[in-house]
């Protein structure tokens, strides 16, 4: 056979590959979702973070880089602890990614020295990040020491007050955190304070986004600097189960990270993913397509189109729209989301650290209320083996559990 | 049609004066588009308020809650519009949100019915548009696209063949109300270079001074932030008439100066 010459894409266009959870391209599309909705002042910048990330992102030396932080730094690989008493009392075999224990007390981390180590390699000399509950805003303060960066941390003048402890961490850690006084003073906001921000200080700045959302590349970027924790929980899981894979693989979502990079490690896998929302922030049960923040998503809006307020006691679930890639698996079945009331969380909380010896984040506590939920319903058949990420520690919700109590 | 009117009246040696409202901001606020009109304004750009302005400074944040804490909607705004006469062009600026929830083919066929034939969308760039262009022009709308002071000479081109009505050049790189930078002249005169299309400066220009700047090297300015901080601060339709009739006026002095044909 001869040689066809075929047409070549136009130069920098790259095609999304086959397979679910897969490169979604030069377009960022999943499906519908997802895009480059941003003003024109940031589009290069954009740009620019695709490139250095794709070029990042095939080089063995960066993720050699990567690895070792992760490592050395962030205290991976994080344990897969069986939970013995929870299990026996529900009648399933419950499985958890301890992300709890990673360096920060929290997944964010795996993104944040990723992100933080891509922007040395582009010659940023500052990190940019919003926060909700001041993980993302913690993380990104310790990457930035760690690499020798600055780091200005956007976060609303509620979240402010709720995770005061968080709020001081990234202070003594060397970070400018800048309250956010507009709209609703929560993560919505924050979001849009940091990308206005950006947009001043593009050459010198690199935004560190800290779920998958936002403009094209940074859902699918935030997504494989965190399949970490599924691929890990995959090997861990082969090597636990006779089966090789869970049953069920079940993460809480805000933006929609931890699951994300959870589901990552089993979308090739007969598990059934389950993202669980809170129920004031679920944009899956009750949002619509819409736009927001570079992404066109499913997002929490009213009858004319204003984005609404997302309302959660775990601040870090206080986001009204969810990543673009979880909106096309909803849609296409391979995941499914459900939602979890502030009132089912404490009481799950109090009993994975009553059996288990952990005291869990109010938005990993969503995860677990789920499955005592679906377990105690019948839903989940007999000795099912599940697996849950717990996204993190609850030392920064201590306050609020004080004030529930 | 917007694009037609542009082009008519810079013929005639006029430097191009849009003044912004957001809408809704007060009761009474349809009285700022007949005093802008007034006042020689040659077409007006109109805010339909969005919960989630990332474009804008602090000024139209504020104003945009403001409306929309009025409980304004873009339905309610549109039939308000549809039933004044004003005698320029009429441009709506909004979020692409507000289009998608309306779906975009009936998003400009409202505007159109309402007698608003602009629309630019800050947060839609070009590789977003096509359906909102086709959209747009099957509605008889002109999508503005934006320039910005990093765009690549490339793109530059892109957005200066696709943009309809005008070419909005994006002075600085920052929101609206930021200061008035030098980089929008270079871009400005970038753009003329690419597109005989009316390229108008925004962003930034707040006084006199600045807007005379500005068409130094574009055919003319977006005015925005600089006239809703007086509005919030209670300036009437009256009073940002005047202050609109003071830059129409400083610009015809200008232009007045100049021999014909002068400008480039
Ligand atoms: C402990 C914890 N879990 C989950 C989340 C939600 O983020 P995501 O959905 O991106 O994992 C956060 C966000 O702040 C968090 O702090």
């Amino acid at each position: 056979m001869t040689e066809v010459a075929l047409p070549r894409p136009a130069t920098g266009v790259t095609r999304p590959a086959a397979g679910v959870m897969s490169d979604p391209g030069s377009s960022g599309r999943f499906g519908e979702y997802g895009g480059r909705y941003v003003p024109e002042s940031l589009i290069p910048a954009c740009a620019e973070l695709e490139e250095a990330f794709r070029d990042a992102w095939a080089d063995p030396r960066f993720r050699r880089d990567l690895d070792r932080l992760l490592a050395v730094h962030a205290g991976r690989p994080t344990a897969l602890t069986p939970a013995w008493r929870l299990s026996e009392e529900l009648g399933i075999n419950l499985l958890l990614k301890r992300e709890d224990l990673a360096h920060t007390g929290s997944h964010k981390i795996n993104n944040v020295l990723g992100q933080a180590l891509l922007a040395k390699r582009m010659g940023k000399t500052r990190l940019l990040a919003e926060t909700g509950a001041g993980q993302h805003g913690v993380a990104t303060a310790t990457a930035a020491a760690l690499l020798g960066l600055d780091a200005t941390v956007f976060m609303g003048e509620v979240d402010i007050e709720r995770q005061a402890l968080n709020v001081f961490r990234m202070k003594m850690l060397g970070a400018e955190v800048i309250p956010v006084t507009s709209g609703t003073r929560t993560l919505k906001d924050s979001t849009s304070e940091a990308l206005r921000h950006w947009v001043t200080c593009v050459d010198e700045a690199h935004y560190c986004l800290g779920s998958v959302m936002g403009p094209h590349p940074y859902p699918w970027m935030v997504r494989e600097l965190q399949r970490v924790v599924g691929d890990e929980a995959r090997r861990q899981c082969a090597a636990e189960l006779s089966t090789g894979t869970p049953d069920y693989v079940v993460a809480c979502i805000g933006g929609g990270s931890n699951a994300a990079g959870t589901f990552a490690g089993f979308a090739d896998t007969g598990a059934q993913l389950v993202g669980v929302e809170a129920e004031g922030g679920a944009a899956v049960a009750f949002g619509q397509v819409g736009v927001l923040h570079g992404f066109r998503s499913y997002l929490l809006q009213d009858e004319n189109g204003q984005v609404t307020e997302a309302h959660s006691i775990a601040a870090g679930l206080d986001y009204p729209g969810i990543g673009p890639e979880h909106a096309h698996l909803r849609d296409t079945g391979r995941a499914r989301y459900v939602t979890v009331g502030d009132a089912e969380v404490i009481p799950a909380l109090q009993r994975l650290a009553r059996t288990e010896g952990i005291l869990c984040a109010l938005e990993s506590a969503h995860a677990i209320a789920w499955v005592i939920r679906a377990a105690e319903s019948g839903e989940l058949p007999p000795w099912s083996t599940v697996l849950v990420t717990l996204s993190g520690r609850g030392d920064k919700d201590m306050a609020t559990l004080m004030e529930a109590s | 049609m917007i694009e037609t009117h542009l082009r008519r009246r810079r013929s005639e040696g006029r430097s191009l004066l849009v003044p912004y409202v957001t809408g809704g901001i007060r009761a009474d606020w349809i009285d700022y588009l007949t005093a802008y009109a007034r006042a020689g304004a040659d077409a007006i750009e109109i805010g339909l308020p969005f919960s989630d302005p990332i474009l804008d400074g602090p000024v139209i944040q504020e104003a945009s809650g403001r409306a929309l804490r009025r409980g304004v909607t873009v339905r309610g705004l549109l039939d308000e519009v549809a039933a004044v006469r004003i005698d320029v062009p009429l441009i709506a600026m909004t979020y692409y949100n507000l289009v998608v929830h309306r779906g975009a083919a009936d998003f400009c066929r409202d505007l159109a019915a309402a007698g608003i034939h602009g629309l630019i969308v800050p947060d839609l760039p070009i590789d977003e548009s096509a359906s909102l262009a086709e959209a747009a022009a099957a509605a008889g709308v002109d999508l503005t696209l934006l320039a910005a002071p990093t765009t690549s000479a490339e793109r530059l081109a892109e957005i200066a063949a696709a943009s309809r009505g005008f070419v909005y050049a994006v002075s600085t790189m920052g929101t609206t109300g930021a200061q008035f930078a030098a980089s929008g002249g270079r871009l400005a005169a970038d753009l003329r270079q690419l597109t005989d299309r009316p390229v108008l400066l925004a962003f930034g220009v707040a006084t006199p001074d600045d807007a005379l700047t500005a068409v130094q090297s574009a055919d003319g300015v977006v005015i925005g932030a600089a006239l809703m901080r007086r509005v919030l601060e209670g300036g009437t339709p009256d009073e940002l008439g005047a202050t609109v009739a003071g830059l129409r006026k400083a610009l015809d002095l200008d232009a007045g100066r100049l021999p014909d044909g002068a400008r480039p």
